[in-house]
């Protein structure tokens, strides 16, 4: 009896909904600091926050402890270049890594320069960080001094493919010592670490609480941002958060251009729960965004799809040498230390595997060859670094369970058995709100970090500008009166929030997910011009007009994909608005407009902005390195940082 | 021939059953409805018994369900067909999936 069929067959009828049905109740909550979204950013943010002493809300669509893309776990604390072992100066690095077009200086500045005395404060919660048992004696990368372990990764480059970045000799390495840029963590413990901080230090918590507009002063658009306006995604209660400044620390999007809503996960590498409720409610409430013209190739039918992170267990990881079917070693990297990480084949090796598949010389399927690791080297790779990374150690245990032994068997790789061409659906390639020195968006109140930040990095980066960001916010709540609530927005959020359950019949949230998905297909996809983005723009607001109202919600759950659904519409509009702001095209941005072929003119290399006024699409631009001289400014605004928290 | 009785429903979704939870070491202590990220389930009607999956095509298999379940062997994973892995034995060139 556990199935939801089995009910029907035992009793005849569906079990009732388990929780209290609360549609017509609302709750207000008063808070100085509020954070919305409580994964591996947003806990950060509520704990730094919430040592200032003032008080802090954070709430989450899932529970907290597991919650975000982080929740499951972390095998890699990246960019870290202010650890003990590190031969590279965090300023240097910083630099190095901004050098990338369209990234993000500032968080790359804040994630270097606070990222280790973030992993510090991991630590002390009781998240593990080095290798204590001395269960990996003698493993490459193993500091026996700090029982710190580095990974291969970024040990020359800060690349996973070679000959993509050019190799750097830094000022503050001039012997091209390795870098010792990443330590491999043991990020299952952080999760469940970070919530009970968050209780300790008094935090309030609101799980299971999907937020979905934000309040802005009076209810003006393009005002300071007030509190934010959500319900329980079990009990459907309303929720008003009022607030003197808030942190947006949601995820980003995955599924915007996916029919399917089935095998959630497989084909997004996010859970379904990554649908960019964030940018949303930011465009929605007037900030600026930008890179919401940049796309992904979607990891779908390519070689990607198969990728540990995917769930589908791929055997390419660190130290690991690819075989041919007959033993015939590949000319693959190995992600290890030979290969300084690298992941991906270089372009000519690329072509000689490809060659070599089709003359015969390569045999299908290519493999693992995981007994031929030295026994340590394998043990942190399958025992370590597996069974930490988030989602991958229900895979490890299950392949145990199956009877694989990495000492004896070798495991499939799934390139080129599933083809090698890119996939040609897009996805929303990691754009976000503008923000300043202080993480700060456009509007006043409103905060930004980890994944929400406009080309955003991984757990450390949402770890340390979680963490900088709920400093921030902190300080500015500090200065400032409570603003004014605008009792019309609440009554108007409501009324849309509310609609999907409020008639008996219509679309489910899977049929408009799917019909929001095709229409990105058609018109925000490969090949893009004027005509086809106005096309595109119709398409949605047809949907929005036509096939919107007849939303119909079963219970607060699906209410809360229905609402998730309307998120994506958002998403997409923007992407076709600022697809159509962009004039030109532009190979980092992976952006290909028809009727403006001329690839990165130099007059186009900028950041374009696209923003609500008044209701009606306001586009504008930003120099690229708009932050100024990373290390003056980060210090500038940083003079009483006091490094590893010493309070209680 | 089926020997139960058969009724009119809608087509099960793909997973259809990503989990399977074994009663006999399951207290229904709910701890894996609330560690989902997703709310893929829902606590048993009666008190006790194994929670019920309810959204099972929205499991992203993130396992913490069952890495976290305070009674280990309580549940176990149930991996759909098409995501089983194919290895093979070094020494003996055979081919193996994981459900031989």
């Amino acid at each position: 009896m556990t199935k939801w069929q089995d009910f029907l067959e035992k009793d005849g009828k569906a079990p009732a909904w388990p929780y209290p049905i609360r549609y017509d109740t609302e709750q207000e909550i008063d808070t100085d600091v509020l954070i919305i979204g409580g994964g591996i950013a947003g806990c950060w943010a509520a704990i730094s926050a919430a040592r200032t002493g003032l008080k802090v809300a954070l709430v989450e669509k899932g529970d907290t402890i597991r919650s975000g893309a982080g929740g499951p776990g972390c095998d890699h604390w990246c960019n870290a270049p202010a650890n003990p072992l590190s031969n590279v100066d965090p300023d240097e690095w910083a630099e190095h890594m901004a050098e990338l077009p369209y990234s993000n200086g500032i968080g790359t500045q804040i994630q270097c320069r606070e990222d280790w005395d973030t992993l510090l404060e991991m630590e002390q919660m009781g998240g593990k960080i080095r290798d204590t048992g001395d269960d990996y004696l003698g493993a490459k990368g193993r500091d026996d001094k700090t029982k710190l372990m580095i990974s291969p990764r970024y040990t020359r480059v800060h690349s996973y493919i070679p000959g993509m970045v050019k190799p750097v000799i830094f000022k503050s390495n001039p012997d091209q010592k390795l870098n010792n840029m990443v330590i491999r963590v043991w990020g299952t413990t952080f999760k469940p670490a970070l919530k009970k901080e968050c209780k300790r230090l008094g935090v309030r918590i609101f799980d299971r609480v999907m937020v979905t507009n934000l309040l802005t002063e009076n209810g003006v658009q393009g005002a300071r941002v007030v509190g934010a306006m959500g319900f329980n995604n079990r009990t459907g209660e309303f929720m008003v958060f009022k607030s003197k400044a808030a942190v947006l620390s949601t995820a980003g999007d995955w599924s915007l251009y996916l029919l399917n809503t089935e095998l959630a996960g497989y084909n997004t590498f996010r859970s379904r729960t990554t649908t960019g409720d964030g940018v949303g409610m930011a465009w929605r409430a007037g900030a600026a965004l930008t890179l919401m013209e940049r796309s992904g190739i979607l990891m779908l039918g390519t070689g990607f799809k198969h990728t540990w992170y995917g769930g589908a267990g791929d055997a390419s990881y660190e130290n690991l040498p690819l075989v041919d079917a007959h033993g015939k070693r590949l000319p693959w990297p190995t992600q290890g230390w030979e290969d300084a990480g690298a992941m991906r084949p270089s372009p000519e090796d690329m072509e000689k595997i490809i060659k070599g598949v089709q003359s015969g010389e390569y045999a299908l399927p290519f493999y693992g060859d995981f007994p031929a690791m030295p026994d340590v080297e394998r043990r942190v790779t399958w025992r370590l670094m597996l069974t930490e990374e988030s989602t991958t150690k229900n895979i490890v245990d299950s392949y145990g369970k199956g009877g694989f032994d990495p000492a004896k068997h070798l495991l499939q790789n799934y390139s080129f058995v599933e083809g090698n061409s890119p996939s040609q659906w897009r996805t929303a390639g990691g754009g976000g709100p503008v923000v300043d020195w202080d993480l700060k968006s456009t509007l006043d109140g409103l905060y930004v970090a980890g994944e929400q930040v406009f080309s955003a990095g991984d757990h450390s980066f949402a770890a340390s500008t979680g963490r900088y960001a709920g400093r921030k916010a902190a300080a500015y709540a500090k200065e400032i009166a409570a603003g004014k609530v605008s009792k019309e927005q609440v009554a108007k959020e409501k009324a849309r929030v509310y609609a999907p359950v409020n008639h008996d019949d219509g679309i489910d949230w899977k049929e408009l997910h799917a019909g929001i998905a095709r229409a990105m297909q058609f018109f925000g996809s490969e090949f893009k011009d004027e005509n086809l983005l106005n096309m595109g723009l119709d398409a949605l607001k047809e949907i929005e007009e036509v096939h919107v109202p007849r939303l119909h919600a079963l219970d607060p759950h699906k209410l809360m994909r229905s609402i998730e659904d309307l998120s994506l519409l958002t998403h997409g509009q923007i992407i076709l608005n600022a697809s159509l702001a962009r004039r030109a095209s532009s190979r980092p941005l992976n952006f290909f407009r028809i009727d403006y072929p001329q690839v990165d003119p130099p007059e186009w290399q900028k950041f374009v902005t696209v923003k609500l006024e008044n209701n009606k699409v306001k586009p504008g631009e930003l120099p690229l390195r708009y932050w100024g001289n990373m290390k003056a400014e980060y210090e500038a605004r940083n003079k009483d940082y006091a490094g590893v928290y010493q309070g209680k | 021939m089926p020997r139960k009785k058969t009724y009119a429903l809608p087509n099960v979704t793909t997973p259809g059953q990503p989990v399977i939870f074994h009663p006999e070491v399951c207290n229904g202590c709910n701890h894996c409805v609330e560690v989902c990220q997703i709310d893929v389930y829902i606590p048993n009607p009666e008190k006790g018994k194994p929670p019920v999956i309810l959204h099972p095509d929205e499991c992203w298999y993130c396992g913490c369900c069952i890495n976290d379940c305070p009674r280990p062997g309580a549940m176990t994973f149930n991996w759909p067909v098409q995501q089983r892995a194919y290895w093979k034995d070094k020494a003996t060139g055979k081919v193996l999936r994981d459900s031989q």
